[in-house]
């Protein structure tokens, strides 16, 4: 019984981030209209998007290979299952502990890898080019990533994220430098990571600048969905991950009641829609950056994460 | 047949193949068989390896009537020895399966059979040694045979590696020399039983250190002693190269983990941790980094092995700041780490060196920018490459990420470190790492990427066929044990317990955290962090596939080949695709700017100009430019000045023995 | 006065680590605007730290230091260079010797080797002292360290005063520095401020260029 109520919690878990997912898309595009002073398509039009291409016929270039038709799949998988295992609602799900946060971190470079290959693979010059600078971006972006992860890790005692979130939730952490620069660092790694302003700019298409418009640009139909599904995931995911870390509060333990849970959701809602407004309030302040600062830009965060660590070292060893 | 009668026999048919084949090469059958004998002779020498570590009979010795009057040649298999026989036989019979159908090809097999055999041979006496003597011969026959099999091409740029190969496999052995003239101290006992019971302390072990950290580096391929590596793996043929990649610099690595841990073990001090682990991070980011900039596959592989000795070498080094703080957890999932990484390196390693040489085979090219689109017409070596290189770039569910996994626990468990200066280097260390990983994965979505996918760049590209039978087999044995190794993570940690304990005396935990699940990896005793490969696996098969079926069954099925679409202005010139220089530029001008000094110029000529734009990158490689080009001006000036010496008189030669003998027995005379 | 409850230690460090930071901002910035608001940023952080300790060690004189910091450094001097920048039109980017990320490297180097050398000498110290006299020195060292790799002479004042900024976190956390000293130095300060300020107006007016670099070919002893 209990087995059967875990799973249930999962399930319902893993299809809640992927129903979210566009709905937190559809806001961010949504408020940033409102801040530009234009209407802006509803907030569900990501489904309609999503729908649409789902059901039309995908092209494939003469040129293209089995790992082009196979790459979408892996790569919504891969997030799919990342997403699965950060904790949004409730800490300490069924398969929670399978992986930590390493093994998160590696499960999008997988679904990058996958991705940046089948940038490659119709051998177009486009392709070429978002996927070098995916990885080029993605060699800076993942270290800084296991700074944070190092910092947080280095303080709560695990790689875990359920049990860093109960941490987080139990003891009273106080005010820490290293906390501090570990989630500005979380921020600059997230936007990176997502292709948002100001690393990359998801609304653009045919522009010199782009990097994943730029790998996905053969991709048509049903393949386009899905890597449009695995990026709505992706930020979704990412959101949780600060939110789990950083803010845990009001969620929901491993095994509670429903009400517990249904709260748990309710503040986890909350959340996220506080994140996407922020992060639309970002992107219309800022302007998108040259290529090159962006790796001055992850290079910043790279420190950032690298000087929490020294200092939560230092204050350790206090 | 007990284990030590095993061993003989499996080492008796090595050297005898050796010696067959010198005269008896001709003839693709003769050469089948003989790699198949070699493969055979291989299991001869891993089954008792892997049975020794199941079954763990305690140590045995065997004394032969070989070698030194009063010594003998001592061969003994313990843990540590019977975990690395593992590692070279695994290696050496693949290499050979492979071989069955490649070796076939070769120009000159009268000059690569022979030494095959006996450079697996020589590989596996090393591990066997249980003797100074033993140990330096067995690491010279390894050296010269791997030289010969680096000649044994005629192209030119062979000549060349050849000599700084030979240069350096020299080097490496007086320094081991030098340092087991100093384990064995002025009682002289080369037996490695008498160093252990009388370990060097003080300086005289850090000299051990040091002069180790040169051999056994300098053979492994620790920066800046690297620079044969990419020149020499690369020149031998692709199974060759294959086994002096993924398992010579084991048995470097081999020969650092006994005399640091087994001989010297308990002197060990702390901070020795601090050189090995600055080598070992600048090591791992200075290999993926050259390998990024190359566009020669098998070279840029070599320097992935580079970049992964340093990523072995990390673990060493943090094994030993944990032993020596007698931490031993964390020593033990340090060694884990590092243990694991060598079996992983040499599975993947092996599969991609086995890949490139399919792919030279079929294209007679090893320059990537001149590949591409091999995916459709060598569809399955493709498919086994792609699992070594996402297995290097440490991508869950495969091995790589097992072992980097361990690996970045045990950085993170060195906050509990006394010493200071440590817990600021391992940190920074741990960033190395991480770049590197990040770094490893530009560079096979490169590798891969530029070979295998997009359109063929040359002819001999397009007209490519698959490769034989015994190659396919062998890559996707190891492409398989790549996976299953991955999956089966707490398997592979438990196979590793023993030879764990053996080296720094605790093994690693394996219990499950609640809720108590089967094949679960997890660090430490208290269970706070968990990797579960397989739990990753079935949740990506099934979401993946679900996935594929959902989609399918209710959005669409259907699809149409049409031209590619590139924004609208498709080009047809294949070379007007990313290559090589071109997707690595970004990196290149962030990292690159710096380590080497790149410059990247432009022609551009002005508009109604018909000359050709020209873009030209000019590099410099640090270790050359810094340590040996200096180095070798210095050897020529030195050794210009004492020419003089070659052309003196018969009377002027023996004063200068004269003097010199003078010379020597005032030094005694003061001395006593 | 205070509750216990509320680590004084955590905010003590948090603060000073603030400073400590905001010396990376610091150097990660490659306009002048961003080094000047930077270093505005730099200097309220650290009147609200010396604020903080002349709270905890109640010791009143500290106050005049925290605002003399916040009134001179916060506000006065970032808007009479950002005066300087526009009046004399100055290049607004900087140019860097080395590359950004090699600086903030460097940085986190420089970081390392102070706390190294502070901690074991200063053993005996109050925790929070030592961890003060750390996070000072290298701000004192980042400081440097922009003053050399900036060829710009704006960003060289600002490394100048930067330093400055390290040294009075350091006498603020040392506890039982008069204040006489602090007065002298933040006037010596201000006179190194305005020295710097007519030097940049007289070169720039002969020389048509800050670049520091570009001055040496005018240097007297060169050739």
């Amino acid at each position: 019984m209990e087995l059967i109520n875990d799973l249930f919690a999962q399930g319902v878990q893993m299809m809640l981030t992927l129903l979210a997912a566009p709905a937190l898309v559809g806001l961010v595009r949504k408020v940033r209209a409102r801040l530009m002073r234009r209407r802006g398509p509803s907030i569900f039009q990501p489904y309609a998007d999503l729908f649409k291409l789902a059901r039309k016929e995908a092209l494939l270039a003469h040129s293209s290979s089995w790992l082009f038709r196979a790459a979408p799949y892996v790569v919504f998988a891969a997030i799919w299952v990342a997403a699965a295992l950060v904790p949004t609602f409730a800490s300490g799900l069924m398969f929670n502990w399978a992986a930590d946060i390493l093994a998160i971190v590696a499960l999008l470079a997988t679904a990058r890898f996958a991705l940046a290959l089948a940038g490659m693979d119709v051998g177009t010059a486009f392709g070429g080019l978002g996927a070098s600078r995916e990885m080029m971006i993605s060699s800076l972006a993942e270290p800084a990533m296991l700074m944070i992860v190092f910092t947080i890790a280095l303080l709560a005692g695990t790689t875990q994220l359920s049990l860093i979130a109960q941490f987080m939730l139990d003891q009273p952490v106080g005010l820490r430098v290293s906390l501090g620069l570990a989630l500005i660092a979380l921020i600059i790694v997230s936007v990176a990571e997502n292709g948002r302003i100001p690393v990359d700019n998801p609304a653009t298409h045919l522009e010199l600048t782009m990097v994943h418009e730029a790998m996905v640009l053969e991709y048509s139909g049903r393949h386009l969905a899905l890597i449009e599904a695995a990026a709505a995931v992706k930020l979704l995911l990412y959101v949780s991950l600060i939110m789990s870390l950083f803010f845990p509060v009001g969620m929901a333990q491993a095994g509670g009641t429903p009400a517990a849970m249904a709260t748990g959701m309710a503040w986890w809602a909350g959340k996220v829609v506080l994140a996407g407004a922020l992060l639309a309030f970002g992107e219309t302040a800022v302007a998108k950056m040259r290529l090159f600062r962006v790796a001055e830009f992850l290079g910043g965060a790279l420190v950032l994460g690298l000087l929490g660590m020294i200092l939560l070292f230092v204050s350790r060893s206090l | 047949m007990g284990i030590a009668e095993l061993l003989l026999t499996g080492l008796a048919i090595m050297f005898a193949i050796g010696l067959w084949s010198v005269f008896f090469h001709a003839g693709a059958n003769r050469i089948r068989a003989t790699y198949g004998a070699i493969a055979l002779a291989c299991l001869f020498l891993l089954l008792p390896g892997i049975g020794y570590i199941i079954a763990a009979p305690g140590t045995v010795s065997i004394v032969l009537p070989l070698g030194l009057p009063d010594v003998g040649m001592r061969l003994r298999l313990d843990f540590l020895s019977a975990f690395f026989l593992v590692v070279v036989n695994l290696g050496g019979a693949v290499s050979s399966l492979y071989a069955m159908g490649y070796g076939v090809h070769e120009a000159r097999p009268g000059r690569v059979l022979p030494f095959v055999a006996a450079f697996v041979a020589a590989m596996n006496l090393v591990i066997l040694a249980d003797d100074a003597f033993t140990f330096l011969l067995a690491w010279e026959m390894m050296s010269l045979t791997s030289w010969a099999l680096v000649m044994s091409s005629r192209e030119k740029e062979a000549e060349r590696a050849g000599l700084v190969y030979f240069v350096m496999a020299s080097f490496s052995g007086i320094m081991l020399l030098f340092a087991f003239g100093l384990l064995a101290g002025a009682g002289g006992g080369y037996g490695f039983e008498q160093i252990r019971l009388a370990p060097p302390s003080g300086p005289v072990a850090t000299g051990v250190l040091v002069l180790v950290l040169l051999g056994a580096g300098s053979k492994a391929g620790l920066f800046p002693l690297h620079v044969w590596l990419p020149l020499a793996h690369p020149a031998a043929p692709s199974h060759v190269s294959a086994l002096m990649s993924a398992v010579m610099t084991k048995v470097a690595v081999y020969g650092a983990i006994r005399i640091l841990f087994d001989l010297i073990g308990p002197a060990m001090v702390w901070w020795w941790a601090i050189p090995v682990l600055a080598i070992a991070g600048i090591t791992t980011l200075m290999g993926v980094l050259y390998a990024l900039m190359q566009h020669d596959l098998k070279r840029l592989l070599a320097y992935h092995t580079v970049e992964n000795i340093g990523i072995i070498f990390i673990g060493l080094g943090l094994a030993m700041a944990f032993h020596a703080n007698g931490q031993t957890a964390g020593a033990a999932l340090a060694m884990g780490a590092a243990l694991l990484h060598v079996f992983n390196h040499s599975l993947f390693k092996s599969l991609l060196f086995l890949g490139s040489g399919a792919v030279l085979h079929a294209t007679g090219e090893r320059d990537i920018d001149r590949l591409g689109g091999l995916i459709h017409n060598m569809p399955r070596t493709a498919f086994f490459f792609l699992v070594g290189s996402a297995a290097i770039s440490a991508l869950p569910p495969l091995n790589g990420f097992v072992s980097e996994w361990l690996t970045f626990q045990s950085v993170l468990a060195s906050s509990q470190l006394p010493q200071m200066s440590l817990k600021f280097l391992i940190p920074v260390t741990g960033v190395m790492l991480a770049l590197a990983a990040a770094l490893a994965a530009a560079c096979f979505v490169k590798a891969f990427g530029v070979t295998f996918l997009g359109r063929p760049r040359s002819d001999m590209a397009g007209k490519a066929r698959e490769t034989d039978r015994f190659s396919l087999v062998a890559m996707g044995l190891l492409a398989t044990l790549c996976l299953l190794v991955g999956i089966f993570p707490g398997q592979a940690v438990q196979a590793l317990h023993p030879v764990v304990g053996f080296l720094v005396g605790g093994g690693l935990p394996t219990e499950a955290v609640t809720p108590a699940v089967p094949l679960s990896l997890t660090p430490f005793a208290d269970g706070r962090s968990s990797y579960n490969g397989m739990i990753i696996f079935v949740f990506l098969l099934v979401s993946a596939s679900f996935t594929a079926w959902f989609v399918h069954r209710f959005a669409s099925r259907t699809t149409r080949r049409t031209d590619s679409w590139d924004c609208g202005h498709p080009e047809d010139n294949p070379l007007a695709q990313y290559t090589a220089a071109s997707f690595s530029q970004p990196i290149r001008r962030v990292f690159g700017a710096n380590v080497f000094s790149a410059r990247e110029q432009v022609d551009m000529p002005p508009p109604g100009d018909n000359r050709p734009a020209r873009f030209a990158v000019s590099m410099d490689d640090p270790a050359w430019k810094y340590i040996f080009t200096p180095l070798s001006t210095l050897v020529t000036w030195v050794s210009r000045r004492v020419n003089v010496l070659q052309q003196l008189t018969i009377r002027r030669y023996l004063t200068l023995v004269f003097f010199w003998v003078v010379g020597l027995l005032i030094v005694v005379a003061l001395w006593n | 006065m205070l509750p216990a409850s509320l680590d004084l230690l955590d905010v003590t460090y948090f603060l000073s680590g603030s400073v400590l930071v905001s010396s990376f901002i610091l150097l990660y910035q490659t306009r002048l605007f961003g080094i000047l608001n930077a270093f505005a940023l730099q200097s309220i952080i650290l009147s609200l730290a010396v604020a903080w300790q002349a709270m905890v060690q109640q010791a009143p004189h500290l106050y005049v230091t925290a605002v003399i910091a916040f009134l001179m450094k916060g506000i006065f001097v970032p808007l009479v260079l950002r005066r300087i920048v526009r009046v004399l039109n100055i290049h607004r980017a900087v140019e860097t010797v080395v590359s950004i990320n090699l600086t903030l490297l460097g940085g986190i180097g420089l970081t390392i080797l102070s706390i190294m050398v502070v901690f074991p000498i200063a053993r005996a110290a109050d925790v929070l002292v030592r961890e003060d006299l750390a996070f000072a020195l290298s701000i004192i060292l980042l400081g440097m360290l922009m003053m050399i790799t900036r060829r710009n002479a704006v960003s060289q004042v600002v490394g100048f005063m930067a330093m400055e900024n390290g040294l009075v976190l350091a006498a603020t956390g040392a506890r039982g520095m008069p204040l006489v000293v602090e007065v002298s130095v933040a006037f010596s300060i201000l006179i190194a401020f305005f020295v710097f300020g007519i030097f940049i107006f007289r070169i720039r007016e002969r020389f048509d260029t800050i670049d520091v670099d570009d001055l040496s070919a005018h240097r007297g002893d060169a050739r």
